[in-house]
């Protein structure tokens, strides 16, 4: 019904824009294309119960790593991809053949697939997911916080300049 | 089921319309506030004491030649404005304006002068869509193809990112007191308590720390001087929406004003209690729904001032200053408030 | 009626492919970090349409942590293409075929 038009709906646009997204020549469209891309994976996750994931994605996906990309693409003066005569032929062409067979084997494999009904449902509300986190999962929680520390620290020694 | 849709129309309706309306009265309190604290008059000629001047101003901005520049990106350039309007149009859902839960129509429960009371993520929906209104800036920035657009277009994406995190940390302390996400549970917690008898039990005690973060952070958040280095008339001539005239210079604008109806709000709900007002437990249902608004109107209404004093006194920030006070002072900040609040939870301190 | 979750799967593994693609495909660096970002998000829905089959919560939370390490390599990888960028005047991946500069 209601749920099962949105998801279909969100899946074309999803996919289209994904293929905006890796094909565009300008850099901002292709950026923007993601954008609409990870939004409609955000509301996938609201359809599949997972309403915290789904604000988590808008926020940290669609308001910080795509607005860093955007930035960066804006410092670099929105640079673009060198014309044609410059290109491979054959890396385009085994790349799309490669992703194409990965596309149809995957589907085809898939769609013969039946399985039964959702097991439970299983909501993924901010609590729910705030006790794993912090139970059976706090090493790995607090790994990752040293692991985004290393990054921060990684990404600023790359981009100083010396002086 | 059509009562229920009929309910959260009109209630739409109603709360959009009232967002809008402030619109249009804030672009007159800030005109004639610019005027009393620089010592002049202001405009005062259409209607008593220049009332009607906004409806004039939205007439002249209609009939203005719409004109797109050559050179632009078009679809983009098309697009900014629209994005800027809707993320301000849709943030503010999740607030709750009023009482109300006890209150049934045609049989339907009210929920409350909210939009979206039974939204799970609450907060977090805020802060996820206003996190896509820095879109609407860039774009403009960017697609405008003018320097100066596209330095207010950078300026803008970075600082944006730079003072999300502090608001947002700023926002967990008054969550983790609450715990809950929902606006509304804030709000109750916050209500008819007081310590000593006389001080009520608003976070903005416990947590000033945390609330002058907030506020400082929305500030930057919606454009405002002291941080308008996205626009910058006097070193960028108009920052990001240069290019743009008419209707869609006007959506630009509409946009800062609903962002700061929303940020008041979101200020008045999480820090100074919401709705709730001291002897409110002696009313119940509609006398109770009228006094809830009129309590949420005149906190919104000072913060709302405060926007417009603080724009007509600061001058600018430079944009090393912003960062520096942005990474070096909110953050540390914030996070020191979010530290004492769980401590102060944990030894009992505050409940 | 739910949707079931083969046809979230198909979903996330076209996804997949189209990022692939792009990954293959593209020269640009930033091009290619978009594409990687791309089957992130796609082995993330895979994830959590299991998660729902199986009536679980734990995949939501590996969800959780693959954001978390898809945001710090976009901070490294932005960071190394600005600094590309710097010395190259260029971020077209063919030029990186010298080992020092």
């Amino acid at each position: 019904m209601m749920g099962t038009a949105v998801f279909y709906l969100v899946a074309v646009v999803g996919v289209v824009s994904a293929l905006v997204a890796v094909s565009h020549k300008n850099p901002v469209v292709n950026v923007l294309s993601l954008v609409v891309t990870l939004f409609c994976i955000a509301v996938s996750y609201a359809l599949l119960g997972a309403e915290f994931l789904a604000a988590a994605q808008i926020l940290v996906y669609a308001g910080a790593i795509l607005v860093l990309f955007l930035f960066v693409v804006m410092l670099l003066g929105a640079p673009e991809e060198p014309p044609v005569g410059e290109r491979r032929p054959f890396q385009r062409v085994a790349g799309l053949a490669l992703a194409g067979i990965a596309a149809a084997g995957s589907i085809a494999v898939l769609a013969g697939i039946r399985v039964a009904a959702p097991a439970g449902a299983a909501q993924g509300t901010a609590e729910a997911l705030g006790r794993l986190l912090v139970g059976p999962y706090l090493f790995a929680f607090e790994f990752i916080s040293v692991l985004l520390l290393a990054a921060m620290v990684g990404a600023l020694m790359l981009v100083k300049r010396k002086h | 089921m059509w009562a229920e849709i009929a309910v959260s129309a009109v209630k739409v309706a109603v709360i959009a319309g009232t967002v809008l309306t402030l619109v249009a009265v804030m672009e007159w309190v800030e005109r004639r506030g610019a005027a009393f604290i620089q010592d002049r008059l202001g405009p005062n000629r259409v209607g008593p004491l220049g009332l009607f001047q906004p409806i004039v101003d939205a007439v002249k901005l209609l009939f203005k030649e719409d004109l797109t520049p050559a050179n632009v990106n078009r679809g983009l350039y098309l697009l900014a404005p629209m994005i800027s309007v809707s993320v301000a149009l849709l943030t503010f859902i999740v607030i709750p304006f009023g009482a109300g839960k006890d209150i049934t129509v045609f049989g339907v429960p009210l929920g409350g002068i909210e939009v979206a009371p039974d939204l799970g993520v609450g907060v977090l929906f805020l802060l996820a869509i206003g996190s896509l209104g820095v879109y609407g800036i860039v774009l403009a920035g960017w697609s405008s193809n003018n320097k100066y657009s596209l330095l207010g277009g950078l300026r803008s994406s970075a600082q944006l990112i730079s003072y999300e995190l502090s608001m947002t940390l700023a926002v967990l302390g008054v969550l983790l007191a609450t715990g809950s996400l929902r606006l509304d549970a804030v709000v109750a917690r916050q209500g008819g308590q007081f310590w000593l008898g006389v001080i009520p039990q608003w976070n903005v005690v416990p947590q000033i720390l945390g609330c002058i973060v907030f506020v400082v952070a929305v500030f930057a958040e919606t454009n405002r001087l002291p941080f308008d280095l996205a626009e910058a008339e006097t070193e960028l001539v108009a920052g990001y929406h240069v290019e743009y005239s008419s209707m869609k210079f006007a959506a630009f604008l509409m946009s800062e004003y609903m962002n700061m109806v929303t940020a008041s709000a979101l200020i008045v709900t999480l820090f100074f209690g919401g709705w709730t007002f001291p002897g409110m437990g002696r009313f119940s249902g509609w006398p109770l729904l009228a006094l809830s608004l009129v309590a949420f109107g005149i906190k919104l209404a000072f913060f709302l001032w405060l926007f417009v004093w603080v724009r007509w006194s600061l001058p600018r920030f430079r944009y090393d200053q912003l960062m520096r006070l942005g990474w070096k002072g909110l953050l540390p900040l914030a996070t020191l408030n979010l530290v004492w609040v769980g401590v102060a939870m944990a030894m009992g301190w505050i409940r | 009626m739910t949707v079931p979750t083969t046809h979230f799967v198909i979903f996330a593994a076209l996804l997949f492919a189209i990022g692939a693609a792009g990954v293959l495909v593209r020269r640009s660096g930033i091009s290619i970090l978009l594409g990687i970002e791309l089957m992130l998000n796609a082995a993330n829905l895979a994830l959590v349409a299991f998660g729902r089959q199986h009536g679980q919560l734990d995949a939501q939370v590996f969800v959780f942590f693959v954001m978390a390490v898809a945001a710090a390599e976009v901070a490294v990888g932005l960071a190394l293409l600005v600094a590309i960028f710097r010395k190259q005047r260029s971020i077209d991946v063919d030029r990186l075929n010298v080992m020092r500069w």
